[in-house]
């Protein structure tokens, strides 16, 4: 505890030093690039000739030098006789002049939306089996405004980029996703992110909701991370210099994010290790692979539940929660190119220990005890592109809570039913997918799902029609 | 326990960071099309090892940032692209995460093709209801031989700069390409000089660069907009539109869908000619010179 925490920070700094850029080096090497650059040029005056000269032919032929058209709606403009041979002048040299808005970083936003309609209450979504997590279920009925997600990002100089996501809630509430700087300048494999980021364990961790291929999170990341874990810390990857892809990485955090808690204490709370193994099967199949281990530690982490007479208690849990995740993704399409087919085979298997303490009815009688649990959820999905800008998909969620180990109880002190939402359960859940895209930037989609995860069995039937819109630069996405 | 684990992992990974030291032998290039992997190629010989990220088959704007390409990425000194925004789907992320601090934008291993160029269809103002433009202009600068000259000429110079050792080396294979490429240039502008004027239909606004090269007249593209496939009812207008001012072929490159361009073809009585678009379309474009015997090959078959 306390001070040894901060030794993979310091070890991360000390390495970032060891990195750092050295100088260009001047020397006999800048004659020879002198020379070859002048040759360059000698080459390019060449060209230049030849094209004059070309030119002066297509001339005296009678052919009209036209500039070239200068066309953003090529179809609809009446068609402009080209020049033979014409086209090969150097890019000419921007315009000069100061233009205080040339730095502005990239802009984007995305807008999405749903329309739930749900047979069951989403007030009283909870999957049974788990300490529950502050984000389960689909949300509420009928329509509702989703996330509206700003992002700016830039590089700041040479040595580092940076990049804020806010999200603007459907509550007028904001909050930041992520706000992270990323180190471009360290050199062999190494990059080091600090700020808020969400953490590279698992596969769809990573990844922020507008690219997911389901409306809704898997429910083992909705009950194991309350959707998606975003660390306050640092983060270190390492790429191999191998043929295929190996990567590497750690990271340490608050924990202040769920499993964690934010805690009064300089201690970090969140350590998190991973691996990703990838590469082309052919030249159209790629797969990666990934392992990652977690270690996240809360301190009175209050939830909700009702004790053995129907009344409501706020219980809470102190301890650490410890998880594995094995993931793997598939992608194919034909010759590599998705435009017109693509399959994404994607899933991801979780493990997670918890043990501490729980204390029961933390506002009255205040009774703790040990808690262990070992639990256990995946999910597998499968998106085939049927045709040009229609995808389709299945997903299968399973959860397996197990038989926590709740002192209280094994002790006498109280009975199993006074922490109902800890009986054993083993909720799934199956959903299908349609959605259309027409165009890079827009996305309509439909999803249904029988969901079986509350206590009483009942399955809840839910019908989500979504859609996302991309405004503002054009994003680049992680595999 | 853990705390003991993160702590050795970080301490494994700096033995890892000092034990990896780089090893000088062939310059690692890192093409995002075949068409920069043939031109790098030519131009460095044996002093240079070049793994193209793409192939003649896929759509190079619609990339995936495939963990091979990260791994490619990582380990290049050098990445020849297109630029102008064609590969800004996935090459960001590539720099990014490689942790590779030669192939960022602006140092000398990041090497941008398109810029060098005068390009087309620069809109004067751009917007996305028009479609997947390029605001910088059609980045598709491969198929005019003048374009690829004046690349080549700044690739050779590059590659000396990059591998000083071997500067003289490669401006020898430059001149040598140069003379090679302006001869080959001669030819197929001769040999092209039946199809000055005649009338074609392109898919995407990929064969900008060729049209306005040999002076074919591009009458139509069956993408409404750049990026869009076409709907019934605009393929229907086409035909049309197109009954007025038939064109004598239709235009299609290799990693097209060919649908829509048959459809059209059986309704206007226009043959579709397939291209290679890029190296290795065809069988018969083995490299640069054969993309472009082939290209002019096909076309005048097609025209006759």
């Amino acid at each position: 505890m306390g001070l040894g925490k901060f030794l993979p920070v310091v070890g991360a700094l000390v390495m970032a030093g060891l990195a750092c850029p050295r100088p260009v080096s001047a020397g006999p090497g800048e004659v020879a690039e002198l020379k070859a650059e002048l040759e360059a040029l000698k080459a390019n005056t060449a060209a230049l000739e030849t094209r004059i000269k070309q030119l002066e032919a297509a001339t005296a032929s009678a052919l009209p030098p036209t500039s070239p058209a200068v066309a953003a709606h090529p179809a609809a403009e009446p068609p402009v006789p080209a020049p033979a041979f014409p086209e090969a002048a150097p890019a000419p040299p921007a315009a000069k002049g100061s233009n205080p808005t040339a730095f502005n970083p990239a802009i984007s936003m995305i807008l999405t939306g749903n329309y739930a309609a749900l047979s069951e209450d989403p007030n009283t979504y909870r999957v049974a089996g788990f300490i529950p997590s502050p984000k389960e279920g689909p949300g509420p009925r009928s329509f509702n405004l989703g996330e509206s997600e700003l992002t700016v990002a830039s590089n700041v100089d040479p040595y580092f980029f940076a990049q804020v996501t806010a999200s603007i809630h459907g509550d007028d509430s904001i909050s930041v996703e992520e706000a992270f700087f990323k180190t471009s300048a360290l050199s062999n494999g190494f990059t080091v992110k600090g700020g808020r980021f969400f953490s590279g364990t698992g596969y769809l961790n990573e990844i922020h909701s507008h690219n997911w291929d389901f409306v809704d999170q898997p429910l083992v990341y909705q009950v194991f991370f309350g959707g998606q874990l975003a660390q306050d810390g640092a983060q270190l990857r390492w790429v191999a210099p191998t043929d295929y892809f190996l990567e590497f990485g750690g990271e340490v955090g608050s924990g202040r994010a769920f499993p964690g808690t934010q805690r009064d204490s300089n201690a970090l709370a969140s350590d998190a290790l991973f691996a990703h193994l990838g590469n082309d099967i052919g030249d159209s199949t790629s797969w990666r692979l990934g392992i990652s281990w977690l270690d996240q530690r809360s301190t009175d982490r209050a939830y909700s539940d009702f004790d053995q007479f129907g009344a409501p208690v706020t219980d809470a849990f102190t301890g650490a929660a410890k998880t594995w995740i094995v993931d793997g993704t598939l992608k194919w399409a034909p010759h590599g190119d998705p435009t017109l087919h693509q399959l994404k085979l994607q899933g991801e298997y979780m493990h997670r220990a918890e043990s501490g303490a729980l204390a029961f009815d933390t506002l009255g009688g205040n009774l703790s005890g040990a808690y262990d649990s070992s639990q256990s959820g995946w999910y597998l999905q499968a998106v085939y592109g049927f045709m040009q800008r229609w995808r389709a998909g299945l997903r299968y969620d399973s959860m397996d809570s197990r038989h926590p180990n709740i002192g209280l109880v094994s002790s006498g002190v109280l009975p199993l039913n006074a922490f109902p939402s800890l009986l054993p359960a083993t909720p799934d859940r199956a959903t299908i997918m349609v959605d259309w895209s027409l165009s890079e930037f827009s996305r309509l989609r439909a999803q249904f799902a029988w969901d079986q995860v509350r206590a009483d069995n009942e399955h809840d039937r839910q019908l989500l029609l979504q859609y996302i819109f991309a405004i503002g630069a054009h994003g680049a996405h992680k595999f | 326990m853990p705390r003991l684990t993160s702590r050795l992992s970080v301490l494994s990974l700096a033995w890892l960071c000092l034990a990896t030291a780089p090893a000088q032998a062939a310059l690692k290039v890192l093409a995002t099309t075949p068409d920069w992997a043939s031109l790098t190629s030519e131009l460095g010989g044996d002093k240079v090892n070049v793994y193209t990220a793409t192939s003649a088959f896929q759509d190079v704007h619609r990339v995936d940032a495939k963990p091979s390409l990260v791994a490619r990425a990582r380990t290049a000194d050098l990445v020849v692209a297109t630029g102008a925004d064609l590969e800004i789907g996935w090459m960001p992320v590539l720099q990014q995460d490689s942790g590779n601090t030669k192939i960022q934008p602006g140092s000398p291993g990041y090497f941008e093709a398109a810029p060098l160029v005068h390009l087309l269809e620069v809109p004067s103002a751009v917007d996305r209801s028009m479609g997947d433009i390029h605001p910088l202009g059609n980045p598709h600068v491969t198929l005019n031989p003048h374009n690829i000259a004046i690349i080549a000429a700044a690739l050779s110079a590059r590659l000396a700069q990059l591998d000083p050792s071997n500067a003289a080396l490669y401006q020898q294979r430059g001149a040598d390409f140069q003379k090679r490429w302006t001869t080959a240039t001669a030819k197929w502008e001769t040999e092209a000089a039946p199809l000055r004027g005649v009338g074609v239909v392109v898919i995407h606004r990929d064969q900008a660069y060729l049209c306005n090269w040999l002076g074919l007249k591009e009458l139509a593209a069956i993408e409404p907009k750049p990026g869009v496939p076409p709907s019934a009812g605009y393929l229907a207008e086409l035909v049309t539109r197109l009954a007025a001012t038939p064109p004598k072929i239709i235009l299609r490159s290799a990693y097209n869908d060919p649908k829509a361009a048959d459809w059209l073809s059986e309704r206007i009585h226009a043959p579709v000619v397939l291209l290679p678009y890029s190296v290795g379309g065809t069988p018969e474009a083995k490299d640069l010179f054969g993309l472009f015997d082939d290209t002019v090959n096909r076309l005048l078959a097609a025209a006759k």
